[in-house]
């Protein structure tokens, strides 16, 4: 038996409103509301980076696993925003944690799923007995160009998951992948933004590999959607994993947990683990989650966790996602956001 | 900055690593090679709990380089349970509602970088403790 032993999460205290965004670019924020659920979004504070949110999630995941972090035997960060080109982010995480030195550790790129990308390895490499624990980072501080419709989404966050075979607070019943080659969403090396192919992104892209990864996973594991207590897709927006799950036979109260994106934008390698965590953060002992990632190039990791009676135990021994969502929040204009965010050029 | 010395720092800067005297208690941090207090060399590793109160800060309006994009910040001297006092900066907040007696909470950080191509430097510095 592999699984959660303890689960941390990160968000910036910043927030910018849709209505900001849209006002600088003549938009109508009205209908991006309304056509992508989305209100607001997290902005990062300019001290921090992709690094800096997976160690504090990190460390709120340990506070939760109640590990010693030398037995961490691999730790692995799944970002598109890493803060360096090479040198790797987990090498940052493991040494803040007290990993080091005897841990394996990588970083992972698949756009949006990176971060299940290390949660499954994470898991794997548990259940093969490799290592005693394994740590799944999915962090980002995200790119949209500015005007971009992927700037009213693009966000920061954190989440952390320390894996192992123990003192479980979900245990793994399966994982499943769904990936092809398809070309939806991408950033050159040098390049500042990522690009999207617009209206490509959504049904031969999303749609597709989201289904794809839930009917292989429930074909495999003979299960029906009504059997999940709740379900978490990847959030590139309020309005695709809502289509998503209602097409696929999901019903609202299973999201309502999981789905963040309206108040905290597309975090994306973050983003699905984040409403992991969420959802983690309500169940009762004995419920099955779904959790669906997916990351464009184009690809999406299912899950399925069962949560144990060690979940209330550890609940809050760190804070929950949606007391870092709704409270303390500080709101920019723009003109901040766009110095926070270093969409200012200024000369060297 | 140099690369090689934030290296050295490592364990305070990442993981607040102190120096505890197995002689008479003191905490030391940095650490010491002898404690102020009873002379003695024997030191045990001690993890600050990175948990305080502002002692006293003030507000940095005009910053020196590298620090110019974050002004007006903070920095305060912070009262850490452990019984030590430090200095660090006072971030995610509005420095003009902070108050001495507030308490605060280390967090990881970005706290300068060798231009848009050198080392980036993370160390702890502070946020208000309010539980998130």
């Amino acid at each position: 038996m592999v699984g959660i032993v303890g689960y941390g999460t990160q968000i910036p205290r910043y927030r910018i409103k849709i209505e900001e965004i849209a006002k600088v670019w003549g938009a109508d924020a009205a209908s991006f509301k309304r056509g992508l659920n989305l209100n607001e979004k997290s902005v990062p504070c300019p001290d921090e980076d992709c690094a800096t949110l997976a160690v504090n999630a990190a460390r709120n995941a340990m506070s939760r696993a109640g590990i010693n972090p030398q037995e961490i035997g691999a730790l692995y960060v799944g970002s598109e925003s890493h803060p360096y080109a090479v040198k790797p982010t987990g090498a940052t995480v493991s040494e803040a944690l007290g990993a080091c030195p005897y841990v394996h550790t990588a970083d992972f790129e698949f756009a949006c799923k990176a971060g299940t990308e290390a949660m499954f390895v994470a898991l794997n490499l548990v259940k093969s007995g490799a290592v005693k624990y394994a740590v799944g980072i999915g962090s980002d501080t995200s790119q949209g160009s500015p005007g971009d419709a992927l700037e009213y989404s693009a966000s920061a966050g954190a989440a952390a998951y320390v894996m192992g075979a123990e003192n479980l607070v979900a245990e793994l019943i399966d994982t499943h992948c769904f990936m092809t080659d398809t070309p939806d969403f991408w950033r050159r090396e040098h390049a500042n933004y990522p690009e999207h192919g617009g209206r490509f992104t959504g049904e031969p892209s999303y749609m597709k590999h989201v289904t794809g990864a839930v009917n292989a996973i429930l074909e495999k594991t003979k299960m029906k959607p009504e059997d999940f207590d709740y379900m978490i897709f990847h959030q590139p927006n309020g309005k695709f994993p809502v289509q998503m799950a209602l097409k696929l036979g999901f019903k609202e109260p299973q999201f309502r947990y999981g789905l963040l994106t309206p108040t905290l934008g597309n975090t994306y390698s973050g983003s699905s683990p984040l409403g992991l965590a969420a959802t983690l953060d309500e169940a009762k002992p004995n419920q099955l989650i779904l959790l669906v990632s997916y990351g464009s190039g184009a690809g999406s990791d299912a899950f399925i966790f069962k949560t144990t009676e060690r979940l209330l135990k550890v609940r809050d021994m760190a804070p929950r996602v949606r007391k870092q969502l709704d409270e303390h929040k500080m709101y920019l204009e723009y003109g901040q956001y766009a110095k926070f965010r270093h969409k200012i050029v200024k000369p060297e | 900055m140099e690369v090689a010395r934030h290296w050295r720092e490592t364990p305070e800067r990442y993981r607040m690593e102190a120096g505890k005297c197995s002689k008479c208690g003191k905490i030391a941090f940095p650490g010491r090679m002898i404690c102020p207090e009873c002379g003695s060399t024997e030191f045990t590793k001690h993890t600050l709990s990175g948990k305080g109160k502002i002692v006293t800060y003030t507000i940095i309006r005009t910053a020196p380089d590298g620090f110019e994009d974050l002004v007006p910040y903070a920095v305060g001297i912070i009262e850490l349970d452990d019984g030590i006092k430090i200095l660090a900066q006072i971030t995610d907040c509005n420095p003009e509602e902070l108050k001495t007696g507030d308490r605060v909470v280390a967090k990881f950080r970005r706290i300068n970088e060798d231009g848009k191509t050198g080392m980036i430097y993370y160390a702890y510095k502070f946020v208000p403790d309010v539980g998130i």
